[in-house]
């Protein structure tokens, strides 16, 4: 058998105003990470990736990110991932902020 | 200071019209990505992690109140009202979203402000000693140089392509306050045998991934040579620069292989080539603007308000010590405004705080604002009777932190927070410990203390040349912290020295304390800085109080 796939989803920033947007199963970008459609299976990773390739009047920079199923959804593994959920650590400025509202 | 004549003013309209454009046909779906990118990136616009980025040039630093407002506006208008500088005394906007970016570099250009250059393989923002025009030591203020470096290396079109970007750094003192030794060119100025003013050259000078320290590749340039050669420098990096390998495209890595000596010949030669070509047009230009930079009409008018003030105030004389540095003229002081209130972000200034700083320049600084690599804001001539009111103005919007030079004026690059490239964070590390040491009452007592963090292998935060510095690196999905020490960004620069393991996100305050500690326990006295200590004794007890378990192991 194959080295095990590690789940994925499809991440990108949205081209008017740079926030960060996942793909979800339905063809949607959300801003919310656990709204995305989590993939575990590396065939179809490369299909959703390159759908989301064929977006360049939506998002910009593509790329599959580590995520695992958690109560609520996908959840994001790396560090650099849980940030890019929430925004900056020294203002209540991006995501966290809209959450709050 | 300079002001924009209608070339430069139609040079800047021009780009912004044709950016717009640019940003039209992107949205309406024209312009791949992949077309536009080098595009917005030579209108200075990144993409970061939650948005997108502006970084606008401020020129050697320098500013006055009528820019220093337009960017408050911008801040309030199309920002999230603040901004942020930068270790390359540039600003950064840290929210624009991309249909307005048009809007702001219109504005900017209202009062000639561009983002030019601030990005690309290119001549980027030419810095400069932060007290220019100011300093007591200068043998002449720097910034008509500099002017030239910038109308000279905007649009050159030799020079748009380079292996890699491209950054020079001018002072006008023997004290190097602009790290000119860690740029790919840093000129200084000094006077030869006969007393005539010229630049020592150095060349190859870089942080980063592999950080040099520049070497001298001209002892003595007369200053009228300074085009050509800066562009015979350019000229044989843009040929002999390696393009096969991004992490060995600046010029330390070919200055470094090639050898020293061998780029001097080829520099000479090519010096030699080009030299005729200069007929004097570049002198003729240089002199209109030296005529632009001619010194304000220092003020003559007693001192002694402010010799009482100093006396009565404990609060205002605790600034007056930290923040000021002396003027060539008596009567007159360099302010320095912090911008690291403890637990504050590194260079953040609100709209408000901006409008209050040009307020200050415009009442009684002659107009006259700095940004300091060290993320600070300059007032670079403030009559002395008039500090103690520029100091109560100050403290009504918190930028009256009496901490110029000490350990909580760190200089901290935005890291994970915002920047795409980063690999841990920089900002909350900067924020504690700021707090750590504010708490503890002790910065004024450790004395000068320079503590520079960067949040990747890339340096913008100049930890190499930190007394402390401080790299957040990404170990196996975790944020870790390694600590150099000995570093010096002066003219007696050196790169520090790794002290050994990093430390993770919540063991680094308390390592940099009980770093700070050894220094304190070990030193000869208040007189002994940091650095000097350091360099005196050695890594070995500093060493010994980061790792104590190790220390133990040893000794058992
Ligand atoms: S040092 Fe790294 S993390 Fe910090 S601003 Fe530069 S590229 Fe970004």
């Amino acid at each position: 058998m194959s080295r095990r796939f590690t789940p994925k989803v499809v991440t990108a920033n949205a081209l008017l105003e740079g926030d960060v947007v996942y793909l979800t199963e339905d063809d949607r970008w959300t801003r919310h990470h656990h709204e995305a459609e989590l993939i575990d299976d590396e065939a179809h990773a490369t299909l959703r990736l390159l759908h989301a390739q064929s977006q360049p009047h939506l998002v910009v920079g593509p790329y599959l990110a580590d995520a695992v199923a958690g109560a609520n959804g996908p959840e994001p593994t790396h560090f650099r991932e849980v940030f890019r959920t929430r925004g900056p650590s020294n203002y209540p400025h991006g995501k966290q902020a809209e959450a709050a509202r | 200071m300079y002001s924009y004549n209608d070339f430069d003013d139609a040079f800047v309209r021009a780009r912004v019209a044709q950016f717009t454009q640019q940003v039209e046909r992107r949205i309406d779906g024209s312009l791949t990505e992949d077309e536009f990118r080098p595009l917005r990136l030579m209108n200075g616009l990144y993409l970061q992690l939650h948005a997108y980025m502006l970084r606008v040039a401020i020129p050697y630093g320098t500013l006055d109140s009528a820019k220093m407002r337009q960017l408050a506006y911008i801040a309030e208008r199309w920002d999230k009202g603040y901004g942020h500088f930068t270790t390359r005394q540039n600003i950064q906007y840290n929210w624009p979203k991309l249909p307005d970016v048009p809007a702001i570099l219109n504005a900017l250009a209202d009062v000639g402000m561009h983002a030019i250059q601030t990005s690309g393989n290119c001549v980027r923002n030419v810095t400069a000693d932060h007290f220019a025009g100011a300093a007591a030591d200068e043998i002449a203020d720097p910034r008509p140089v500099a002017e030239l470096l910038r109308q000279w290396s905007t649009d050159h079109p030799e020079f748009q392509f380079l292996p890699r970007k491209f950054k020079i750094a001018i002072t006008g003192s023997p004290n190097d306050r602009a790290v000119t030794k860690a740029h790919d060119i840093g000129l200084r100025m000094v006077r030869n045998d006969k007393g005539e003013p010229g630049f020592e050259v150095i060349v190859g000078g870089g942080l980063g991934r592999t950080p040099m320290i520049g070497k001298v590749v001209r002892e003595f340039l007369p200053k009228a040579d300074l085009l050509p050669y800066v562009e015979a420098i350019l000229s044989v990096y843009n040929s002999f620069g390696r393009r096969d390998n991004k992490y060995k495209a600046r010029i330390k890595i070919t200055v470094h292989e090639t050898g020293l000596d061998k780029i001097r010949e080829m520099v000479e030669a090519r010096f030699a080539e080009i030299r005729p070509q200069f007929t004097g047009v570049d002198q003729a230009l240089l002199e209109e603007i030296e005529a632009a930079f001619a010194p304000p009409q220092f003020r003559n008018a007693p001192v002694d308000a402010y010799e009482d003030f100093y006396k009565a105030d404990p609060v205002f004389r605790a600034w007056a010590d930290t923040n000021l540095t002396q003027h060539r003229n008596d009567s007159y002081a360099i302010v320095t405004i912090s911008l690291k209130a403890h637990g504050a972000t590194p260079g953040d200034a609100t709209a408000e705080q901006m409008r209050v700083m040009a307020d200050l320049a415009e009442r009684y600084g002659h107009d006259e604002l700095r940004i300091s690599h060290e993320q600070n804001v300059i007032l670079p001539h403030v009559h002395k009777s008039d500090l103690p009111a520029v100091h109560a103005e100050l403290s009504k919007v918190g930028l009256a932190t009496a901490n110029v030079g000490l350990i909580s004026d760190i200089i901290a690059c935005p890291g994970m927070d915002y920047c795409a490239l980063a690999t841990a964070r920089s900002i909350p590390v900067a924020q504690q410990i700021a707090e750590r040491f504010n708490e503890l009452k002790l910065e004024h007592d450790i004395g000068p203390l320079k503590l520079k963090i960067s949040g990747c292998i890339n340096a913008c935060g100049h930890h190499h040349v930190g007394h402390i510095g401080i790299l957040g690196l990404d170990r196996a999905g975790v944020e870790n912290y390694q600590i150099t020490l000995g570093g010096d960004g002066t003219e007696t620069a050196a790169v520090g020295e790794r002290a050994g393991p990093g430390f993770a996100y919540d063991e680094i305050v308390p390592a940099i304390e009980r770093l700070v500690g050894a220094y304190l326990e070990h030193r000869e006295g208040r007189e002994e800085t940091f650095l000097e200590a350091y360099r005196r004794l050695g890594p070995a007890p500093f060493k010994a109080a980061l790792y104590p378990d190790e220390a133990e192991q040893d000794a058992a």
